[in-house]
């Protein structure tokens, strides 16, 4: 399958790149792992008529702690993220999610900020991305904007970015001692979306008491959910058996998934249940360690 | 049409360039400029993997990017595998454990392979099959490929332990 043709730009710094999405608006795209676009661009869903591809624009591939968060360049590749020693030790939710998206191969060129800016309620970050605060920083013509990925996804492949910003970095805020989190997918098999996934994170008082908690859901519905009611419900309680499976039920209430070939509603519901129960279980375990 | 871009990449050591359209994808570059056809197009949809190569030094899959992107890098292919002839001790290892039967995954199956065993030289199974599995094969059911990989470990070890200044 080929792509319908369009021209080829590669700038070399930030605000060159603005410029060309000022210039060419609507009609531009950008190029960053290209893992979502360019398959898009071959079935022409997608048919940009500028392409701005952004690879070769140096000093966007990071991840360093600073200032009270974890910064991730908008660069980073998935790759960069499972073999991080400081995710794999501080932040093992990201490495479990790095790890489920697609294939080795995929995970190689495609970034977790394309993830985000993609829009796509089946991508994996949004739901860790939700579960941890984080915000991404848009690029643009009048300087960056931090905005919290609670309510960056806008509806399907809609997001708050504007079409001449581009998602220069993700942070997510430092979290205190004695939290953890973890992040539960169930794929028909690997390289699919997840029939459900689910993100959590906890911070905890004492042994046993939840002082916050995140909870994020992957392809439940037409924007990444926030499991506000059960994150609510579970503040201040005793994290036992009882209570988590009651955080998992409310989950599952909020949830908006959609039958189609990976299941019918009542079945990805009760995923939704399941998941979060193990992913409140799993994230649990590592905030006592 | 739009511009044509100048695209010079180094494919299995040596420089080929050539003025393409930006939306040649990197595997149509391989298989019609230099007519390297042991890189597949299978499903053409990013599920497969039989298209996949090693640009400089990662496993992509080249039916997934533009050749432009491509552009300055170094590239290898499955014609890079052998050397003056001889196999590669991964091409060995799946002649002789038969890990492939049409072989249309295969191309595909050793780039993997081959990256793999250049991070982790003794992969346990698990590893091998999360190594592979980005690449699909519907003849083998995996299980030779997997035998494929361990002896060509096994081999390269070998030779490794074959260097070693003789102390005896």
């Amino acid at each position: 399958m080929i792509p319908a043709a369009f021209e080829y730009l590669r700038p070399k710094t930030i605000p060159e790149a603005i410029g060309f999405l000022q210039q060419y608006g609507d009609d531009a795209k950008i190029l960053s792992g290209g893992q979502s676009l360019i398959p898009m661009m071959k079935f022409r869903l997608a048919r940009p008529t500028y392409l701005i591809d952004i690879n070769r624009i140096a000093g966007l591939s990071y991840i360093r702690e600073e200032g009270g968060y974890l910064k991730i360049g908008g660069l980073t590749r998935e790759a960069d993220l499972d073999s991080s020693a400081l995710i794999h030790a501080k932040y093992p939710i990201l490495a479990d999610t790095a790890r489920v998206i697609a294939d080795p191969q995929v995970r190689n060129m495609a970034t977790l900020a394309g993830n985000l800016a993609h829009g796509d309620p089946a991508n994996d970050h949004p739901a860790t991305m939700l579960a941890l605060r984080a915000e991404v920083v848009a690029s643009g013509p009048k300087g960056e904007r931090i905005l919290p990925v609670d309510g960056f996804f806008v509806t399907l492949f809609t997001t708050q970015l504007e079409h001449d910003e581009i998602v220069t970095e993700v942070r997510i805020p430092v979290p205190p001692p004695r939290s953890g989190g973890a992040y539960f997918k169930l794929e028909r098999k690997v390289g699919d979306f997840a029939t459900a996934a689910v993100a959590a994170q906890l911070t905890i008082d004492g042994d046993k008491v939840c002082r916050s908690a995140g909870i994020g859901l992957t392809n439940a519905g037409a924007t990444p959910v926030k499991a506000a009611k059960a994150e609510d419900f579970l503040r201040g309680k005793t994290l036992d058996e009882a209570n988590i499976a009651q955080a998992g039920q409310l989950a599952a209430e909020e949830a908006q998934p959609s039958s189609d070939l990976r299941g019918p509603e009542e079945y990805k519901r009760g995923l939704v249940k399941e998941l979060t129960r193990r992913a409140l279980t799993r994230a649990y375990e590592r905030a006592g360690k | 049409m739009a511009t044509k871009q100048l695209v010079q990449i180094k494919v299995n050591g040596r420089n080929r360039e050539a003025m393409v359209e930006p939306r040649l994808l990197l595997v149509h570059f391989i298989r019609n400029i230099p007519g390297l056809t042991g890189t597949h197009i299978g499903c053409d949809t990013s599920h497969c993997g039989a298209c996949t190569v090693v640009l400089d030094g990662k496993t992509v899959k080249s039916c997934t990017m533009f050749a432009v992107q491509a552009d300055g890098c170094e590239l290898m292919t499955v014609e890079g595998l052998a050397t003056n002839g001889a196999l590669h001790p991964l091409q060995e290892g799946f002649k002789q454990e038969h890990g492939l039967q049409c072989g249309f995954c295969t191309p595909g199956m050793l780039m993997s392979s081959y990256v793999l065993l250049q991070k982790n030289p003794s992969p346990s199974e698990e590893e091998i099959r999360w190594g592979i599995s980005g690449n699909l094969c519907r003849c083998t059911g995996y299980q030779n490929i997997v035998k494929s990989v361990q002896y060509a470990a096994a081999k390269m070890g070998q030779g490794e332990k074959h260097d070693l200044p003789d102390i005896a």
